[in-house]
């Protein structure tokens, strides 16, 4: 989602390293914890990269550990495995309070619900942003337009809350009102917000099969964004689960149609969820990041 | 005289039974591990008083919520008329509140509307269990045999006790009626009633008596019954309610046991803190990491396994459980309650969910020694949980499944060493690489390479 760029107004990121910071003796606004997935899956560094580019365009100052970034011990601990989580926290708690880190942005909901609930009991204290919020704030601040880049205006945008964003942590409206500034038409799932469906990946799913059953959870979840996203009436009076009814909607034409996601995991769950669906031609993943900075007109 | 006796002797009879009752329930709870639970008294108020009294996680399914608040309501109000029925008893007095007047007119019209409206609730109950298509969430394997006699079993009791006081209340106004007198109150039912009544006095004196005692009686058995059943959420909710976790949902337990472990290993001057001593001095056998029986989990799981009514919004709302797994967090609550009678006390009726086949267990020989975990739960539906809180966001009386789930991961991992091999390769990943999954370390900042912007102030000048 590129456009060309001419090579005049393109210039390049030297993403700074808190090491670098704190060999000049200086210290970041906020430290981007940038995670596993945002490091290593190849999807997620698209949206690591999105984000550092609106960390640049807002000229924040911020740093990143680099290599010396470690896992936040979150699957080991949805997992059972208290003693690797704590040996984890613990020497991230070291890095970070060597370097006097006192403001954490992450996009990972699973490292910020680590970080911001869980290292305190360990001798981690941080301000712990997810990066739904930060780009909330931004947007309220004006300091991001949203404007100059790609339009969004009448897309067919449905939000999938990631459940350690919204049930773990309450954090409901900021990822909502970073989509409304996009002007697009945003749809509710049924099972939203603190009924929202889980994609199937937390508590350390993502590194295992699921157990026997009749289907995938992200299948079912999938499900029911395109049928969300379509207007499908018949196929989502059937969903299971369902706290809250909402009314019939419209049928849509699925061309163009977002689901957008705020987590990595959501984020390789609902893009092979698509792919099942056969629908990847139609519908796209994206995070919130990657849909500000495009709105922007920032990628290059 | 000597129905007064009878009646104290009664009450006093029904009383002693249930506090004895009720201390085997808390000698149970209190077998769990300590959880420091005190402060935050006003935001504990605060819920007790909108999640249990207010009923606010109910209203998220309107229907059921209505159904259930008509219930709720009726409990509450007839429970004046039966502190009047317990002083009439006491005191050979006759509707010993009509002092009130009108208020008594007020308070027995609302008692009749609401019990006729407890008996529809009751039935709209009954159906949505019994129909030859249940609400999906009133089936599943734990919820056969005790469980769903037992749910059907409170509905009866219920309109039992609605029918004897309109039954009492029938015959009352007929007699005063037959006795060109007023009775004391309005009844709006009751006076729709008189007609299907007979004639006669004195089958009418005993259609009365019969309808105030077993009305009574029924509420003293009823109370007896509860501990017996899920109906003892009536009273427990409360407390539980009161003893939330007040944290995110996200915020899994810390174990402190490893933190001192970890910290020693990491700093070799750290002093770990002396192990806690029996109150005689002596040493405590070293607890599990994680649970595998009752007495492992927090004693807060144990008091939520008393408050669960098997409503099933947990195994409804349960990601893994929508798409067919085995898990059912309602299951483990209840196999909790099980284990926990099955081990300890256990109350006047006590039929334990035996789980075969269809919940992929194997036939159990030795009950006393079959385990919480294994013996009740399957590694298979522990590790079919997403901790999603879905569950812990349903529960109307704030249960908390996950934590229940995560102690026993906790075991099998820690203690057993018995995680899905998948797990097994994401934790030496994370040992190895500082990630779980198998990328070289060095290659952690490469996403940084090459990363380019629109430099939009520059943009504006060249247009």
């Amino acid at each position: 989602m590129s456009p060309n760029t001419p090579e005049a107004t393109k210039k390049q990121i030297n993403v700074p390293v808190m090491a670098d910071l704190a060999a000049r003796n200086e210290s970041p606004e906020i430290l981007f914890w940038v995670g596993c997935a945002g490091a290593f899956d190849d999807r997620y560094k698209r949206v690591t990269r999105a984000f550092v580019r609106i960390l640049e365009h807002v000229g924040t100052k911020y740093a990143v550990l680099g290599l010396e970034e470690s896992c936040t011990g979150d699957p080991a601990k949805r997992a059972g495995n208290e003693f690797l989580f704590q040996m984890q926290a613990m020497t991230n708690i070291t890095t970070l309070n060597g370097y006097g880190i006192k403001k954490i942005v992450t996009a990972c909901p699973h490292c910020f619900n680590t970080i911001k609930n869980e290292y305190p009991a360990l001798g981690g204290d941080y301000e712990v942003i997810h990066h739904s919020t930060y780009l909330q704030q931004l947007i309220n601040d004006g300091k991001v337009g949203v404007t100059g880049g790609e339009s969004f205006k009448g897309r067919r945008i449905t939000f999938h809350d990631s459940c350690y964003l919204g049930r773990s942590n309450n954090i409901y409206e900021a990822p909502r009102d970073v989509l409304a500034a996009l002007d697009a038409d945003l749809v509710e799932m049924k099972r939203s917000r603190a009924n929202g469906l889980c994609c199937g990946a937390g508590g350390a799913q993502m590194w295992k099969e699921a157990e026997p059953g009749k289907k995938e959870i992200n299948i079912e979840r999938t499900e029911e964004a395109l049928a969300t996203l379509a207007g499908k009436a018949e196929a989502l009076a059937n969903l299971g689960g369902v706290e809250t009814e909402t009314s019939t909607p419209d049928a849509h034409d699925l061309q163009g149609s977002i689901i957008a996601v705020s987590c990595p995991f959501c984020m390789t769950m609902m893009s092979d969820g698509v792919k099942n669906k056969e629908q990847e031609s139609k519908v796209q993943v994206f995070d919130l990041a990657e849909l500000i900075a495009s709105a922007e007109g920032i990628n290059a | 005289m000597l129905q007064s006796i009878i009646f104290l002797l009664l009450l006093v009879a029904a009383f002693g039974l249930f506090a004895w009752q009720v201390r085997k329930v808390r000698a149970n709870i209190l077998v769990g591990r300590d959880r420091d639970m005190s402060g935050n008294a006003a935001e504990r108020f605060k819920k007790t008083l909108l999640v249990a009294f207010g009923q606010q996680k109910m209203f998220k399914r309107l229907t059921p919520a209505l159904l259930h608040l008509i219930v709720y309501v009726g409990f509450l109000v007839i429970n004046v008329e039966v502190l009047e029925i317990v002083v009439d008893g006491l005191f050979g007095t006759h509707r010993f509140l009509s002092f009130l007047g009108p208020v008594y007119d007020v308070l027995m019209a609302t008692n009749e509307i609401l019990g006729a409206l407890v008996i529809l609730a009751v039935i709209a109950f009954w159906w949505r269990r019994n129909s030859s298509a249940p609400v999906r969430r009133f089936t599943g394997v734990e919820l056969r045999a005790w469980p769903k006699l037992d749910a059907n079993i409170i509905l009866y009791v219920e309109v039992i006790l609605m029918a004897a006081l309109f039954t009492m209340n029938t015959a009352d106004l007929k007699l005063h009626q037959l006795a060109s007198k007023d009775l004391p109150g309005t009844f709006p039912i009751s006076s729709l009633l008189t007609g299907l009544f007979p004639d006669s006095v004195s089958a009418l004196e005993i259609l009365e008596r019969v309808g105030w005692w077993a009305h009574i009686v029924g509420i003293l058995v009823f109370l007896n019954y509860l501990p017996s059943s899920k109906h003892f959420h009536i009273i427990i909710t409360f407390p539980n309610v009161w003893f939330s976790r007040l944290v995110p949902q996200g915020q899994f337990s810390n174990v402190e046991s490893i933190t001192h472990e970890v910290k020693a290993m990491m700093d070799p001057s750290y002093v770990v803190p002396p192990a806690p001593t029996a109150p005689d001095g002596s040493a405590l056998a070293p607890t599990s990491f994680g649970a595998k029986d009752v007495e492992d989990l927090p004693w807060t799981s144990l008091l939520n396994a008393y408050s669960c009514t098997e409503c099933g919004r947990c195994t409804s709302v349960c990601p893994a459980n929508l798409t067919g797994k085995l898990l059912s967090p309602r299951k483990i609550i209840m196999d909790t309650r099980d284990r926990m009678e099955e081990k300890y006390e256990s109350p006047l009726i006590f039929r334990p969910n035996v789980y075969g086949a269809e919940a992929k267990h194997e036939p159990i020989t030795d009950l006393a020694n079959a385990t919480l975990l294994r013996g009740k739960v399957t590694p298979e539906e522990l590790w079919a949980c997403t901790t999603c809180n879905a569950c812990v966001e349903s529960c109307p009386v704030n249960i908390n499944p996950l934590e229940s789930i995560i102690e026993m991961r906790r075991f099998l991992v820690l203690e057993e060493s018995a995680a899905p091999n998948a797990l097994n390769v994401m934790f030496s990943n994370i040992e190895n690489n500082g990630a779980p999954w198998a990328f070289s370390p060095s290659d952690r900042f490469n996403w940084a390479d090459d990363l380019f912007a629109t430099d939009k102030q520059a943009a504006t000048v060249v247009a």
